[in-house]
């Protein structure tokens, strides 16, 4: 038997040879570093009243100040709520979207019923929510996996259903017992949908905790929004703003490596692949 | 003494008859070939074979054993590759033989095989047209089948890659034993590879003729023998090219 080395198609380079390029990282902070600064000038000039759109230096103090005075606490109690929601939320979406998916049965209880409670906007929850488990910890919870249940059921259903027949063939021609066909082929042909929805879910679960937090909290980043508010404090909504979106993003990065290396397989284009 | 016997009675696409009466044998070592009209059923027919279509009325038996779905005896290459892009080509090849760690040495030589030496951890996306339907004729040739299904394999390659695969399927075939079913449209590939060639009515019903090769092997493209059954060939279809 002789070895060979095996020479493979390189990927294509995703920067040509001409023209000149920034680096991504940098042109993807150009836009915001152009409209902060004109912010900045903006109000500076007189242009914009501070006291309502306060400069970016003055947001960027009011989080230096705020980090002395338990901003981390409010950013890690926010945090907890979302990932302790979206754990749950995501983790029954991903339960009964299979469900759905893989047993006719359960699909024509489930799927009609789940497809209506969809369609109710998840805030008009709050008030029933607030009524059944009162202002603590778990309406907010609860609310948080409302908004990340749905996104996740959605990807799971959409991408069992939508996984090649042919492919689904190959599985069958081998004779593979349900058990095996799903672990083997339907759930690897499924993952771009679900962990789409993943990512959906993850997004929406941090909104959900900002209405969570506006209507009742004591700590977390929704409570500062409010605080800011109500003290006419436009610097520290502003503040509270960044600080999640800077968290918001990162969760973001984290499932998009997280996708990446589980679909490092996918042919997709370096120019139009998943990577935003 | 056949080895592969094929009764379909009747198989319909809602109410629409695709299959009639039509009654089919492959020896043991045999290459046969199912030509015919676009629609005529013949990709049906293999999915009878395999198995993978069962909401007929059909016999299927295999040395003289009914089959009733998807046999180990039985390996099938689609028109398209059909190989998984999430695995490596060695998983796609051992694919079939379950969570086991398959032997790297049986994949590796099934690699030589097929004339892709080293491929081993590729991703099909890295793969060419050829090369992907290298690996899976080696996948439908892992479990080591009797019969090999094939519908129209080489359909999708350029000509170069065609007669390469064309040979690679005749060595293959020969030197395993291997009986064939090959669904082509392909009349000189048709000559080029069979023993037999099956000739499909654009109707159902029986096939309409069942003609011998009987040219020696290996065969040289082009030759007078291969050309003269291709006219005889194409004569039973100039019926079809009149209507």
């Amino acid at each position: 038997m002789t070895a060979r080395v095996l020479d493979l198609p390189r990927a294509a380079k995703r920067d040509g040879a001409g023209g000149l390029r920034l680096p991504r990282a940098l042109l993807a902070a150009l836009l915001p570093a152009v409209l902060l600064a004109g912010l900045e000038a903006a109000v500076r000039a007189g242009a914009v009243p501070a006291n309502l759109m306060p400069p970016p230096s003055e947001v960027a103090r009011t989080i230096i100040y705020l980090a002395g005075q338990g901003l981390a606490g409010h950013a890690a109690a926010s945090t907890l709520r979302v990932a302790l929601g979206f754990l749950g939320g995501a983790g029954a979406g991903l339960l009964l979207g299979a469900t759905v998916a893989l047993h006719r049965g359960a699909r024509g209880l489930l799927d009609p019923s789940l497809q209506a409670l969809r369609a109710i906007p998840s805030l008009a929850w709050v008030p029933l929510l607030l009524l059944w488990f009162g202002i603590d910890e778990l309406p907010k919870l609860v609310l948080i996996g409302i908004g990340a249940f749905f996104p996740v059921y959605t990807g799971v259903t959409s991408g069992f259903a939508g996984v090649d027949r042919k492919l689904v063939e190959v599985g069958l021609l081998y004779r593979l017992p349900p058990p095996v066909l799903v672990g083997r082929v339907l759930l690897p042909a499924a993952l771009p949908a679900i962990l789409t929805g993943l990512r959906n879910g993850l997004s929406l679960a941090w909104m959900f905790m900002v209405a969570a937090e506006l209507i009742a909290a004591s700590r977390g980043l929704g409570y500062l929004l409010s605080d800011g508010r109500e003290t006419s404090r436009a610097d520290i909504v502003l503040a509270a703003i960044v600080l999640l979106a800077v968290l918001g993003k990162l969760s973001d990065m984290a499932m998009l490596a997280l996708e990446r290396r589980l679909l490092a397989w996918r042919d997709t284009h370096p120019e139009t692949g998943a990577r935003t | 003494m056949s080895f592969l016997e094929i009764a379909v009675e009747d198989k319909r696409f809602g109410g629409r008859q695709v299959l009639r009466d039509l009654r089919l044998s492959v020896r043991a070592g045999e290459i046969v070939s199912l030509l015919g009209a676009s629609g005529c059923g013949k990709s049906t027919l293999l999915a009878i074979v395999a198995g993978l279509d069962r909401d007929c009325t059909a016999r299927v038996r295999l040395d003289g054993r009914e089959l009733h779905g998807p046999d180990a005896g039985i390996g099938f290459v689609f028109q398209e590759p059909r190989l998984f892009p999430w695995l490596t080509v060695a998983d796609n090849i051992s694919f079939g033989a379950g969570l086991r760690n398959a032997p790297a040495q049986a994949v590796e030589a099934l690699l030589e095989e097929v004339g892709l030496p080293g491929y081993g951890q590729a991703l099909p996306k890295q793969l060419s047209g050829g090369q992907a339907q290298r690996v899976a004729i080696a996948r439908g040739l892992y479990t080591r089948p009797r019969v090999l299904l094939l519908d129209e394999p080489f359909s999708a390659v350029d000509a170069i890659t065609r007669m390469k695969l064309q040979d690679l399927l005749a060595r293959v075939a020969a030197e395993r034993g291997l009986s064939v079913l090959l669904v082509t449209h392909d009349v000189d590939e048709a000559v080029q590879l069979s023993d037999r060639v099956a000739l499909l009515e654009r109707q159902p019903g029986p096939a309409r003729a069942v003609l011998p090769v009987g040219l020696p092997r290996p065969r040289a493209r082009g030759g007078a023998g291969a050309a003269l059954l291709k006219r005889q060939i194409l004569a039973h279809f100039e019926v079809d090219l009149a209507a």
